[in-house]
């Protein structure tokens, strides 16, 4: 109950920042140098041709004018045509979607996975091997930038070694898309009893999830360690010990509950900075996911699409600190009291 | 006292590796505890007396080492105990409960779970029969409406409260031995009183031995058997507690025994001692209280530190005692 009106708090409190995004990223698009209209018009257009477009496009308008309409439009879930693609933005983003979220979440799990366990490795032999080993592998993999780790990855695996597929997007060339019901190809691969398919994704997929696991596996190894270790000098810890309860019930129920509770608020910031470094991956592997997409768009002078993909980021993030918020309140027990 | 004590420490020394040395944090520490007894450990800031109690529990962090002695309870000796024995032990044989009650459980937790952990560890009971027990000891702790409590956090419960769960966990598997480090640091003082006579009762009707430690002499006064007087990583004098008022022989005791407020004494009969407990790094005096103690006198820097039996089961160690 108490959860409950934690999530409807947050998610008033959510309302004014959207509302504050959705004023900045017009704003900003506006402020954007270049002439969509003469972009489109392309070189050759006269000026009266580029003034028809100026007009299609609303662009003729005033400054607030034009914000009315944006405002207008994005009520009745308008999000603007992509001039690029001719579609409307809404649909290149349902469609894009997807795969975003399918490499950022493969690259969050693969990170976590190795980390966590690094971390509390480290933390409970300090200055072993195993501890020396995870800060060499977590300090490398934050100081090569993101999408030289993804280059580096393609150069080895793809051209040395021949073992992962070219890095063209989410499927080679003979395979079709299974069915959509996740979107995520393996899931939907594996949920249409299609092993090859899904071991077909699951390859394409491995480079750019380990890329951007690589980059996010730092800061989770080293706050598990550094929480792990503040909490297993702490004196519950050692009256659990008094008490004789086994090794494994003192460092997992007790030790590591507690320390989980700083790493779950990086969990959150760590989601966020992959959503933002996927624009790079996904170029690198031709992952035909949103940050692409918004890329091509904003080389273009494509105001719709940019500002979709910013007003998506935005509803992402709220809804990624609704849900860290939620899962906060469940592990520890002080923050359901404060709501 | 019977003759076989229930836990017996001889000879105990722990050195402490630290950045600026070794500090020798106990030496020779020796006491024993008979079977019911309630025996207090008494002295300042940094005499030892926590550390004696880690050691004993083999709970030292990593830079403590143990360079001699024994810790015998129960024909085993506690020191020299694998892993897997001091496990069995702690909790079920010896517990301990921790001043700052509230810091010492599991934040996140509910009390009771915490309680029932111990239980699954230590007791051979069926899981339903686990939670009526967890009941009856909060009962048995006095704690109010011990059902609603089950599910409490830490943070919901008064330091005080927190501290009766902490005893109700440590007496949950009936141990033979609690012992109870500075159980009343930091509660207010009507708290303090029924902590402690909570802690007697306990013992009174389980036969459960303890060791109390503090340093406060008045908490121990009319709380213990036998009381034990640590300075500096010694134990400097051990006595019936009623002998030890009426007569300390060492002249830290004394002075104790003149700094702690009394009914019916003037604020002006109290007298602090001078110095500090004097630097454990490297060589030191033999006895470690010369450089504090006006008795002081060329034979006090002859090794060995003398210990006297000067009545029975009171021991003095000092060359020139009262």
């Amino acid at each position: 109950m108490a959860l409950l009106r934690l999530a409807g708090r947050r998610l008033a409190l959510a309302v004014p920042g959207l509302l504050g995004v959705i004023v900045v990223t017009f704003l900003l698009n506006r402020a954007l140098p270049g002439d969509p209209a003469a972009f489109f018009a392309g070189p050759a257009a006269t000026r009266q041709a580029i003034e028809e477009i100026r007009a299609r496009l609303g662009l003729d308008k005033s400054v607030p004018e034009q914000f009315v309409y944006y405002v207008r439009d994005l009520a009745r879930g308008d999000l603007g045509t992509s001039l690029t693609t001719g579609q409307p933005v809404l649909r290149d983003l349902a469609t894009r979607l997807p795969a975003s979220l399918e490499l950022t979440l493969a690259g969050l799990a693969l990170a976590v996975t190795v980390a966590l366990p690094l971390g509390v490795l480290s933390a409970t032999r300090p200055g072993s091997w195993v501890d020396h080993l995870a800060r060499v592998v977590t300090t490398a993999g934050v100081s090569l930038p993101i999408f030289f780790t993804g280059l580096l990855l393609v150069y080895v695996f793809y051209f040395l070694l021949g073992w992962a597929p070219a890095p063209l997007g989410r499927l080679d060339a003979f395979s079709t898309a299974p069915r959509q019901v996740t979107g995520f190809f393996v899931v939907d691969a594996v949920l249409a009893h299609d092993g090859a398919l899904a071991w077909a994704a699951l390859r394409q997929l491995a480079l750019p999830a380990v890329t951007l696991g690589l980059f996010a596996m730092a800061p989770i190894a080293r706050m598990t360690r550094a929480s792990m270790l503040g909490v297993l000098g702490s004196e519950f810890i050692r009256t659990a010990r008094a008490a004789g309860l086994a090794p494994r019930t003192v460092l997992v129920t007790y030790a590591l509950r507690n320390a989980l509770l700083p790493v779950i608020t990086l969990l959150g910031m760590v989601f966020s900075f992959l959503l933002g470094a996927n624009v790079l991956v996904e170029k690198v592997f031709a992952w035909p996911g949103v940050g692409s997409y918004a890329l091509e768009a904003l080389i273009a002078s494509d105001y719709a699409p940019v500002q979709g993909f910013v007003l998506l980021m935005a509803t992402l993030y709220v809804f990624l600190n609704l849900t860290i918020d939620i899962v906060y309140g469940l592990v520890d027990p002080r923050v359901r009291i404060e709501a | 006292m019977s003759a076989v004590p229930l836990m017996s420490v001889e000879d105990l020394s722990v050195e402490f590796r630290t950045r600026h040395g070794v500090v020798r944090a106990l030496e020779r520490v020796g006491f024993s505890i008979a079977r019911g007894e309630t025996v207090g450990i008494v002295g300042e800031s940094g005499s030892g007396k926590s550390v004696t109690a880690f050691t004993v529990l083999g709970l030292l962090p990593p830079a403590g080492r143990v360079t001699s002695g024994r810790a015998v309870f129960g024909g085993l000796d506690l020191l020299t105990a694998s892993a897997g024995q001091l496990l069995e032990y702690r909790g079920r044989e010896l517990s301990m409960i921790f001043q700052s009650p509230r810091t010492a459980l599991n934040p996140i937790r509910p009390v009771g779970k915490q309680i029932a952990d111990v239980l699954e560890r230590h007791a051979n009971l069926p899981r339903a029969r686990r939670r009526d027990r967890v009941l009856e000891l909060l009962a048995r702790v006095q704690i109010p409406d011990p059902e609603r409590r089950y599910h409490a956090y830490p943070f919901e419960l008064s330091g005080g409260m927190c501290q009766r769960v902490m005893i109700a966990l440590a007496v949950a598997c009936s141990p033979a031995l609690l012992i109870a480090d500075e159980p009343t640091t930091g509660l207010d003082v009507t708290t303090q009183a029924g902590i402690l006579d909570l802690l007697g009762d306990l013992s009174r009707t389980a036969g459960m031995a303890t060791i109390m430690i503090t340093h406060d002499l008045a908490v121990v006064a009319e709380r213990c058997d036998r009381i034990v007087v640590m300075h500096a990583g010694h134990v400097v004098e051990q006595a019936p507690a009623r002998t030890l008022f009426a007569r300390p022989r060492h002249p830290y005791t004394a002075r104790l025994l003149a700094s702690t407020p009394r009914a019916g004494a003037k604020l002006a009969d109290l007298t602090p001692i001078p110095g500090a407990v004097p630097d454990l790094r490297g060589e030191t005096t033999p006895c470690r209280y010369r450089t504090r103690c006006e008795r002081a006198a060329a034979v006090c820097d002859r090794p060995p530190l003398p210990r006297e039996v000067v009545a029975p089961g009171h021991v003095v160690a000092c060359a020139r005692p009262l």
